[in-house]
């Protein structure tokens, strides 16, 4: 006999709760949970790691992200601009950028800025501009075209009345097409600034002193120290603290966003 | 005004060219617009007379022929156009208010950043207008809680705010419920009586008839005929006024046979 639709629903959802319930099976019997518990939740070592992993590390990861951000949001700003610029030149240069620093791994331009730019100008960079320098030049790429996104979401007509009271160009985008863009674009800026929390984890390939040490560095610092995986697994919920409420304003923002169309 | 050898008209296009790509929407346009005088544009969609409006502000760029505003003339190459934009008023079909701004910030956001008037000039300049068009209790509400019929007058009062020499209005009602049209034509209608240049498309054959000085019908890119409203509304000489007049003036009698396509063609 044919099943019904609601038969067939319920007897589909029933069978993945199964192959859920299995496979959450599994996994408890199968795991050792002696070996998990002295690797991971090890609390001498855990109660070690305070407070510096809150007032540096956690710190250092939350200052290392805005240098970044702020400087990555100016540049990304100045390439969509360039980008929807009337000068071919401009264009060319805003999207030879874009294509290059997003398609490197953040990695290796860590790499190259901590060490190709000291050789090749015989310069000292304080490690803070470094960082920022590193972490902006990738995150601008990525800005770069939510920004653009947001200007043109930005209806014609806006632009159309701002010229007609006698805006110039530049006052009008700068009046009324940015102001309005950021606002469209501020969920998915958001999300760029979670990304950069976690990439700023890669600013450890500049060789830091102990104070500079951001999360992920002071993690696997006390990973080597004490033979257990536990600061990894603090230094893991520490990147929580940050990005869980950004990613709870986010949809909030997006929320206002819904509410206001 | 009188030192571009008087020169008196307002706006003067001549010969005035507008082709976008292959397609050419204005066939060479002249039309003046005297000081004081109210002239609605009227014709079918798509004969040209929003582009005809909005190259009167350069908002278009003319493929040929010439705006001159007073005497100045708007497609010089080396003219200023954000200067000569300040002395026209513009009011859009879709209002295109800033929607970030507050009632009083869209209307005093120009008069400061182009204007260059300090904070509490433009504000009472921009309250003084609001009472004009009747939505002074509104100030602080934003755009989106506003009526169309709201939305338009504040569009009027921004617009009013910068001083303009004339006020130029591309269907101002044609985005409006009914009911809500007839306050924007009467701010518009108030408008005219103080002596106010204007240059109006528009479907309000109403309000052409009872407000305008002249009336133009245009069609196919080319001006077919204009006159006192009396004339072109009540006694239209061309044929192509009089379809379009009937269309628009007794919907509900229009003849579709035209448009069924004939069999054996």
């Amino acid at each position: 006999m044919p099943m019904s639709r609601r038969q067939r629903t319920r007897t589909v959802r029933g069978v993945q709760y199964g192959v859920l319930a299995l496979v959450v099976a599994a996994m408890a019997f199968g795991a050792n949970w002696g070996e998990i518990r002295r690797a991971f939740f090890d609390l001498d070592v855990a109660q070690a790691l305070f407070p510096d992993i809150i007032t540096t590390a956690l710190v250092n990861t939350v200052v290392y992200t805005l240098l970044g951000f702020g400087f990555g949001l100016a540049l990304g700003l100045v390439l969509a601009l360039m980008r929807l610029s009337s000068v071919p030149p401009y264009r060319w240069l805003a999207t030879g950028y874009i294509e290059f620093f997003r398609g490197v791994p953040a990695l290796l331009v860590f790499i190259a800025l901590g060490f190709g730019v000291p050789i090749a100008f015989q310069v000292v960079i304080n490690q803070y501009v470094t960082v920022m320098l590193a972490l902006g030049l990738v995150g601008a790429a990525y800005m770069a075209e939510t920004i653009r996104a947001g200007i043109q979401a930005v209806p014609k007509g806006q632009v159309e009345a701002a010229r007609s009271l006698g805006m110039s160009q530049g006052r009008a985008m700068r009046s009324i097409v940015i102001p309005q863009a950021f606002r469209i674009v501020l969920p998915p800026l958001t999300n760029e600034l979670i990304l950069l929390t976690k990439d700023s984890s890669l600013v450890y390939l500049l060789g830091l002193s102990l104070g500079q040490y951001e999360l992920a560095k002071f993690g696997r610092d006390a990973l080597n120290e004490n033979r257990s995986l536990t600061p990894i697994l603090v230094a893991g919920l520490c990147y929580l603290i940050i990005t869980l409420p950004l990613g709870h304003l986010v949809r909030r923002l997006e929320a206002r966003t819904a509410k206001a169309r | 005004m009188t030192d571009h050898k008087a020169d008196e008209a307002a706006i003067r296009v001549e010969g005035l060219h507008k082709s976008f790509g292959e397609l050419e929407v204005l066939k060479g346009i002249d039309v003046t617009v005297r000081p004081g005088e109210v002239v609605c544009v009227i014709g079918p969609s798509g004969s040209g007379k929003s582009t005809l409006l909005r190259c009167v502000n350069l908002l278009e760029e003319p493929t040929a022929g010439t705006v001159a505003l007073s005497g100045t003339e708007l497609t010089d190459p080396d003219v200023d156009i954000d200067r000569v934009r300040r002395r026209i008023g513009m009011v859009f079909q879709s209002f295109n208010l800033f929607p970030h701004l507050s009632v009083l910030d869209n209307l005093t956001i120009a008069q400061r950043r182009v204007l260059g008037r300090g904070k509490d000039e433009a504000e009472r300049i921009g309250r003084a207008n609001l009472r004009r068009v009747g939505v002074s209790e509104k100030e602080s509400a934003y755009p989106a809680q506003l009526s169309g019929g709201q939305q338009q007058r504040v569009a009027i009062a921004r617009a009013l705010s910068m001083d303009p020499e004339l006020m130029l209005f591309d269907e101002p009602t044609s985005a409006l419920d009914p009911e809500l049209v007839g306050d924007v034509l009467a701010v518009m209608r108030r408008l005219a009586d103080e002596g106010m240049t204007m240059m109006v498309v528009t479907h309000e054959m109403s309000f052409a008839r009872e407000v305008a000085d002249r009336v133009v019908f245009m069609d196919g890119g080319v001006i077919v005929e204009e006159g006192p409203p009396s004339r072109v509304i009540g006694d239209p000489q061309h044929q192509r006024t009089r379809t379009f007049l009937s269309r628009v003036l007794d919907p509900a009698a229009a003849d579709v046979t035209e448009d069924s396509a004939p069999p054996g063609r």
